[in-house]
Parts: structure tokens; C-alpha cells; sequence
């Protein structure tokens, strides 16, 4: 083995942790935008993973996985973010 | 909703996206992506162009009927199917074209499969718009 994949094993170790710990914020989130929060952070965190088993498996088709994800995990968190937005607006109308 | 950062992002983004989608659907010729992943690319560019401003700019944008680019798309695969007939082979089979082909060389590689892929895409592009689109309009 050399350092590089000492360096992928410890990488992925590393990011499972993450995505541990994200989930954990999950599950407990006291209000919803923590947990949009916790599940952007996990999608970047795959974003990473995508990128490491690239590198162990020595085949870029993972990059594309990592782009793609990348992306879609932008417009995922976009439209939580604009419901969010909206359900705040027709809580606010009612009260009023 | 009106955000500038969104509205920015956006404009740098949809390209992408956009960009990214042919590059998807080209490639999988060989390799991983297709027709499939690359219409549902394409139509994510154009959902967060929607999300970034409206519905009614995002149609004006996209300039032609999501339905119309689904059916066209349809149409496309059907043909590519019936391209087979010709060479006398059972509906959708590939056909292959190796134009400036030499001794050993394959040439420029034509085929109908190309074709196919295009239609997907189209098919896919277009029946996700028309489902968001109706969906946004709804709200």
C-alpha cells in the first residue's frame, strides 16, 4: 500500500464521521432549517466520497457523479430553502 | 422569489448545467450517462431558472412548448427505431455507418443508437418541464 491510499482510507473514514455527525443534527434538529442544514452538509460530504472512490478505483466516471451531485444538491437545498420561505410567509398571514 | 445571490449563481449555473447535459448525453455512448441522465440534467438547469425568476420567463426562455419538445423527442426514438427496416433487421436495431472507413480503421462511426439517445433526451427534457412547469403555475 502506498501513502496515497493510506491517505483514501483515511479520507473515507474521515467523512463517514461527517456524515455521522450531520445525520445526528438530523434527527435532533430543534427547528427545519438546521435540518436543511445537516442534509447539505451531507450532500457535500458525498460530493467528497464521489472524489475519493475515484481515486481508489482509478475511474473518473465517479468525477461525474461528484459534478452531478454537486449540482443537484444546490438546487435541493434551494427549493427547501424557498419552502421554508413560503410556509413562514402563510404562517404570518394567519396570525395577522 | 427575488434573492440577488440566487439570480447570480443562476446565470453561471444553468449554462452549466446545460453544458453538462450534452456532455452527458454524448458520451454515453461509451461510457456512463446517456439520453436518460442528460434530459433530466438539462431539465434541472431549466427548474432552477424557474426557481431563480418565474415560470413565465422560464417559457419564454426555453421558446417552444415543453409538450412539443416531449413529442418531438418520442417521434425521434420511433424513427431511429425504423431506420432497422431498411437494412431489412427487427424494429430499433442499431444500424452503423462507417463513413471515410480504410484498412483497419474504423473511420467516423454513424449510428442510429446516437439517434435514439437524442430522442430520449428530448422525451425526458421535455415531460420533466411540463410536469414542473404545471406544478409551479399551480401554486
Amino acid at each position: 500500500m502506498t501513502f496515497l491510499d493510506y491517505a483514501v482510507l483515511l479520507g473515507f473514514a474521515l467523512v463517514i464521521l461527517g456524515v455521522a455527525l450531520a445525520s445526528i443534527r438530523l434527527i435532533k434538529g430543534p427547528t427545519l432549517a438546521d435540518r436543511i442544514v445537516a442534509l447539505d452538509m451531507m450532500t457535500v460530504q458525498l460530493v467528497a466520497f464521489a472524489g475519493l472512490s475515484a481515486l481508489q478505483s482509478r475511474n473518473a466516471a465517479f468525477l461525474d457523479v461528484a459534478v452531478v451531485l454537486a449540482l443537484v444538491g444546490f438546487l435541493a437545498t434551494v427549493c427547501l430553502a424557498r419552502y421554508l420561505e413560503r410556509r413562514n410567509a402563510i404562517n404570518r398571514e394567519d396570525r395577522e | 422569489m427575488q434573492s440577488l445571490i440566487l439570480t447570480t449563481a443562476t446565470r453561471l449555473l444553468v449554462a452549466l448545467l446545460l453544458v453538462f447535459s450534452i456532455y452527458a448525453l454524448l458520451r454515453g455512448h461509451n461510457l456512463p450517462g446517456g439520453g436518460f441522465i442528460g434530459g433530466l440534467i438539462g431539465a434541472t438547469g431549466f427548474i432552477l431558472y424557474v426557481i431563480a425568476t418565474s415560470v413565465s420567463d422560464a417559457r419564454s426562455a426555453l421558446r417552444v412548448d415543453p409538450t412539443n419538445i416531449a413529442m418531438l423527442g418520442v417521434g425521434i426514438a420511433a424513427l431511429s427505431g425504423i431506420m432497422g427496416a431498411f437494412a431489412g433487421d427487427p424494429f430499433l436495431t442499431g444500424q452503423w455507418l462507417f463513413l471515410f472507413a480504410a484498412e483497419g480503421e474504423k473511420g467516423l462511426p454513424l449510428s442510429s443508437v446516437l439517434v435514439f439517445d437524442v430522442g430520449v433526451y428530448l422525451a425526458v427534457f421535455g415531460g420533466i418541464l411540463t410536469l414542473v412547469f404545471a406544478m409551479e403555475e399551480e401554486i
